[in-house]
């Protein structure tokens, strides 16, 4: 097994190797870290962490039950929420209070769990969106096609290379509201790379996607790793999670109850209990 | 029934000013609705904000007539500025509120008698324009045909002919590529040949007052510039990037764009737009009154847009023009039709008792058409169906 992983896959596996399997545990060269984040909606504590890190250069999985705060995590880390207390950085640069826009030009993109894609734009279109820093996007620019013609076939360029990684090309022309919902969420996560990010945070890759087209994201989601960048999703499919996580973060009610490897997560009684309740395995007619 | 006077009377108002400022305030509610999705209910106060800037300009400022468009536009801006920043950072629906509700705080400002030093209060602004009218290289009185044939120099008459032709090129140019026809330039000469026949026939009919004809002149020319403006907007990148805010803009802010500002300058280029229509509408009456710029001149201007097709560039070209030739034509059909009491038979039954009714009826028929037009073709008459029919998902 170990022979078909790639270097970066290794060079990650080796560099979480030494970490303690505790939440809260401190990382060799963590990209993100983050420290008692809070956010309270009314009388609920959607998330509560004291402290994590994300190891840069690996897969890590963001696990937990239906209403742990995963999603409502991603939305504070990225901007899209504001906490109510809390710091976190993301390469060495705080951002607290930093907007989601500003978040994402750092190098930090996201996507979600309700695919969005643009259904009255093309497929090249919603690509080319991607792109940041465009000189075209000023709207004097936009009047002037010479600022931003020869940008835009170097941009057209990349987009065309990532659809047909993603095996999007023949839908290139095509309104994104005719895609699939597999094609939608392939679309979602090419478009995301468009904007050369360092840390891709993917919220349910997995949420209505075949078996087959699985196995293929699978894939694509080591290739983001094996090119150097980082990649936070959120997933509840434990297969997927056991075969390209390198590192699994499990959440329960708001904290962060586990953390460890694939391996070591999977016989976690913490993690057990979270997921299937403490008393699993019981008949539920003991106690009468 | 004299069909000469109908038709004649409906073409003149096709091109007519009354379209002309609805074209370029419709452009620009077409940016912020048609193309970024926000839905501006207020476009009449951008309105008012460019004719009262004209007006008070000259009369209040006492500078001479052309810096009332600056004037308008930094009432315009500003105005856009204050509704926008409290609301582009919520849902789409807040805009919509704080613009209807703007734009009649706006008008009973103006309207109101402590301010009468200043907007004139009912009566509004008078005598602004005879700067603009001095201009004028049409006699004030005198009624012009436009039609090259109708000119009453040989000179006029080539420039006329030259000027149609390069507009019919132009129109049929646009036609090739929408068809996206395999022979460009054939196609081009044939749509183009056939354009220019239908507005050498159309223009042969139709006459204006020399003072109208300049306005008019003006304003299509504002139509060519900022019908360029648009298209050329929404070619760009900064067009892509305002259709995709439209879309999910929180799936545009995850791609590092900054939506709030992108928001704003699509608002205040519709503004602006909206500001020119009002100083159109104000040269064109040589007055300003509060009660020009009500709520229902906005969804007119919003009635329009929809009739020629949401994001197109055409359809808010086309729209206003058979907005104007419709109300002309039920108009003044119902007025042949009627007796010397304006009363309205039909097959003998009574339609209309007197002329009073006329006007009302006249709505009516436009509306029971506009309805007709969204069951059988929602998208407009430029608009694109594929693009609507993806709507539901």
């Amino acid at each position: 097994m170990d022979a078909e992983l790639s270097e970066y896959a290794r060079a990650a596996k080796a560099a979480l190797s030494g970490v303690s399997p505790e939440p809260g545990v401190s990382k060799p060269d963590p990209i993100l870290m983050a420290d008692s984040v809070r956010r309270r909606f009314g009388g609920l504590v959607a998330v509560d962490v004291e402290h994590v890190e994300v190891q840069r250069g690996s897969i890590t999985a963001l696990i937990g039950p239906n209403g742990a705060g995963k999603t409502t995590l991603f939305n504070l880390l990225t901007g899209f929420d504001e906490p109510d207390s809390g710091t976190w950085n993301f390469d060495g640069q705080p951002l607290d209070k930093v907007v989601a826009h500003k978040t994402a030009k750092m190098g930090m993109v996201r996507t979600f769990q309700l695919t969005k894609s643009l259904t009255k734009m093309s497929v090249i279109e919603n690509m080319k969106l991607g792109a940041t820093g465009q000189r075209g996007e000023r709207w004097w620019n936009g009047l002037l096609p010479f600022t931003w013609r020869s940008e835009e076939k170097a941009i057209e360029a990349r987009a065309e290379e990532l659809l047909g990684r993603f095996k999007l090309t023949h839908m290139r022309d095509e309104y994104a509201g005719t895609l699939s919902g597999g094609q939608r969420k392939l679309l979602e996560m090419s478009r995301a790379l468009m904007t050369n990010p360092k840390l891709v945070m993917l919220d349910e890759p997995m949420a209505g996607v075949n078996p087959a087209l699985k196995q293929s994201l699978n894939q694509h989601i080591k290739g983001l790793r094996d090119e150097g960048m980082t990649v936070l999703f959120v997933e509840h499919d434990m297969d997927m999670v056991h075969d390209i996580s390198d590192w699994v973060i499990v959440m329960a009610e708001g904290q962060i109850i586990a953390e460890g490897t694939p391996d070591q997560i999977s016989s976690n009684p913490a993690v057990i209990d979270a997921y299937l309740g403490a008393h699993q395995g019981k008949s539920l007619m003991e106690d009468l | 029934m004299d069909w000469g006077l109908i038709l004649d009377l409906t073409l003149k108002a096709f091109l007519g000013l009354d379209a002309v400022y609805y074209i370029v305030a419709a452009l620009g509610m077409n940016v912020q609705f048609g193309y970024a999705g926000l839905l501006n209910f207020g476009q009449a106060a951008f309105m008012a904000a460019g004719a009262y800037g004209l007006g008070m300009a000259v009369n209040y400022f006492e500078y001479s007539w052309w810096l009332g468009l600056v004037v308008g536009g930094v009432y315009a801006a500003v105005l856009a500025l204050i509704v926008g920043v409290p609301t582009l950072r919520l849902r789409a629906d807040y805009l919509a509120i704080v613009t209807i509700a703007m734009a009649e705080m706006i008008r009973l400002i103006v309207r109101s008698v402590t301010h009468k030093d200043k907007f004139g209060g009912t009566d509004g602004l008078k005598g602004f324009a005879d700067g603009f009218q001095d201009l004028n290289p049409f006699a004030q009185g005198k009624v012009y045909g436009i039609g090259p044939f109708q000119a009453s120099n040989t000179a006029v008459t080539v420039l006329l002919l030259v000027i149609y032709g390069l507009i019919s090129l132009g129109i049929g140019y646009a036609i090739a590529r929408k068809r996206k026809a395999a022979k460009l330039v054939p196609t081009t000469l044939i749509a183009g040949a056939i354009t220019y026949g239908i507005t050498l026939l159309i223009t042969s009919r139709v006459k204006y007052l020399g003072s109208e004809l300049w306005v008019l002149i003006v304003g299509w020319v504002l139509v060519g510039i900022f019908s360029v403006f648009v298209y050329m907007l929404m070619r760009s990148p900064w067009g892509r990037v305002i259709k995709g805010i439209r879309e999910d803009e929180d799936a545009v802010r995850s791609l590092g764009k900054n939506v709030f500002g992108y928001k704003m300058s699509a608002l205040i280029i519709g503004a602006v737009l909206g500001m020119f229509s009002g100083v159109l509408f104000a040269l064109k009456n040589s007055n300003v009154q509060p009660d020009n710029y009500s709520r229902a001149v906005t969804f007119y201007i919003m009635t329009a847009l929809v009739l020629g097709g949401l994001a197109t560039v055409t359809g808010s070209i086309v729209g206003p023009m058979l907005f104007w030739a419709l109300l002309a034509f039920t108009d003044v059909f119902l007025s042949e039709l009627s007796d010397a009491q304006g009363r309205v038979e039909i097959f003998g039954i009574e339609l209309l008792k007197d002329s009073s009714a006329r006007g009302q009826f006249r709505l009516g028929m436009v509306g029971i058409g506009l309805i007709l037009l969204m069951v059988f073709r929602p998208q407009g008459i430029f608009g694109n169906r594929k693009e609507m029919a993806l709507d539901g998902r």
